[in-house]
């Protein structure tokens, strides 16, 4: 068995493309997750009164149901109810219904980590609803919130691979196709793996690091 | 349109169910498995030991930086290179599943070992416990309280990310309805079943982690 360090040079240019795919989706994903989850935990803090269950609804099944499942329901369903989307919409839209109720549930959480004194001495000191909201409950649940966030970012961008089942050009994706065109499965396999490691590996380290840096970062409980 | 797609599901039942048993096997198998290597895990970290730490912190790291999707195509597509041997792909599932499973449940058991107080283990080995009795009769029941939640939510990510298995080609679940939709176009009906045996499989798990969690953070 022998490497075949040509093919690998000479597939290297559809593999980075790959990889821009890879991030391209995890980095819509995570902006538009981040948004749908500003949304959300503004509704749930707020006690918005028939938006709530709602909420409360989609974060359970999107939570409690595959992105697999999520994902052929966007792509091979929908056509059925006559919405036909393309693979990487139907991977971004399941991506945000999938990423958008964790990172809820994460703002959710840091929210209510913020401890209660904070809250009470803001109002003895006499500050509006907003400026307790902007100046005291809100930096705190965002550092709070920081590690999970974080977390889920990096959880988001390894779920891209699962989009490769709808046929978006990602890393795995390009991988099976070369497999399947040229057999080359050696090489292709090494190639997608270091490409996996380089790209995740470091991310993963460093949320490692993060997380124990943070623990120690408390405000005043 | 509404009888006739029960009707389907009625017709489709056996074959359904058959599917069905394949993606619950996968996954109570994964799931021991993944339990039992976890508490080894947590324990053998527990020991610090330099020559142990090593090799297990570089698993955990791997299992958790690579996707789990990548690793099931390693074993599928690369076991018949390297080594020869071809493993089935429900058996690649699992033990994927199992090993991802058990760097997380690992994870868990480790973090509920170290925070019990110092003392605990001290006494055990104060009144001269073996590290067999030590662990299983003092260090992990009492963990036990901090472990279970997490661990239950780590089932849950089994099962749902058992879903992937389909993507090597094991005839479970999804396949099934895959082959039910090329015949009856019922894409719609198919794939919200699907939808619902997840979530009655998960829903159930994370709720019961939920009040486990709630009930016992006060303990």
């Amino acid at each position: 068995m022998t490497f075949d360090w040509h093919f690998v040079l000479a597939t290297l240019p559809a593999f980075l493309k790959a990889v821009g795919v890879t991030l391209q989706v995890g980095a819509i994903a995570i902006a538009s997750s981040l948004l749908v989850a500003l949304v959300n935990s503004a509704i749930l803090v707020l006690r918005a009164p028939l938006l709530r269950p709602l909420v409360k609804g989609y974060v359970e099944l999107a939570r409690n149901t595959p992105l697999l499942i999520q994902l052929f329901f966007i792509y091979f369903a929908l056509p059925a109810a006559g919405i036909r989307l393309s693979g990487f919409a139907s991977a971004i839209i399941a991506m945000t219904f999938l990423g958008g109720a964790y990172l809820t549930e994460v703002l959710r959480a840091g929210v209510e980590a913020v401890p209660r004194a904070q809250i009470e001495s803001g109002l003895a000191i006499g500050l509006s609803r907003w400026q307790l909201l902007r100046h005291v409950i809100l930096p705190q649940a965002g550092i709070l919130s920081l590690p999970a966030l974080f977390a889920n970012f990096i959880f988001l961008l390894k779920e891209t691979t699962v989009v490769s089942a709808v046929a978006v050009p990602e890393i795995l994706y390009t991988t099976k196709s070369y497999i399947a065109l040229y057999y080359k499965t050696y090489e292709m396999l090494a190639v997608m793996t270091a490409l996996c490691v380089l790209l995740f590996l470091p991310l993963s380290l460093l949320l490692a690091r993060l997380e124990r840096r943070l623990q120690h970062g408390q405000f005043g409980a | 349109m509404a009888s006739s797609g029960l009707e389907l599901l009625w017709v489709s039942a056996p074959q359904l169910a058959r599917g069905a048993w394949q993606t619950l096997s996968i996954s109570a198998s994964s799931i021991a498995f993944a339990t039992l290597g976890g508490i080894a895990y947590g324990v053998l970290r527990q020991l610090g030991k330099r020559w142990l730490d090593v090799p297990l912190r570089i698993y955990l790291e791997l299992f958790r930086a690579i996707p789990v999707l990548v690793w099931l195509y390693l074993l599928f597509f690369g076991l018949p290179i390297f080594t020869g041997l071809s493993l089935p792909s429900f058996w690649c599932a699992v033990l994927v599943l199992s090993l991802w499973g058990a760097s997380e449940v690992g994870e868990v058991v480790r973090g509920g070992l170290q925070s019990l107080p110092r003392g605990q283990r001290e006494a055990g080995l104060a009144i001269g416990l073996s590290a067999p009795q030590l662990y299983g009769q003092v260090l992990l029941p009492q963990a036990l309280k901090r472990i279970t939640p997490p661990t239950i939510n780590v089932y849950t990510r089994i099962i749902k990310t058992s879903s992937l298995a389909v993507l090597i080609g094991v005839v479970e679940v999804i396949k099934v309805g895959q082959q039910i939709i090329e015949r009856t176009y019922e894409s719609l009906l198919i794939y919200g079943f699907l939808f619902l045996f997840f979530f009655l499989l998960c829903y159930p798990l994370s709720a019961a982690s939920r009040v486990l969690e709630r009930r016992w953070s006060h303990a």
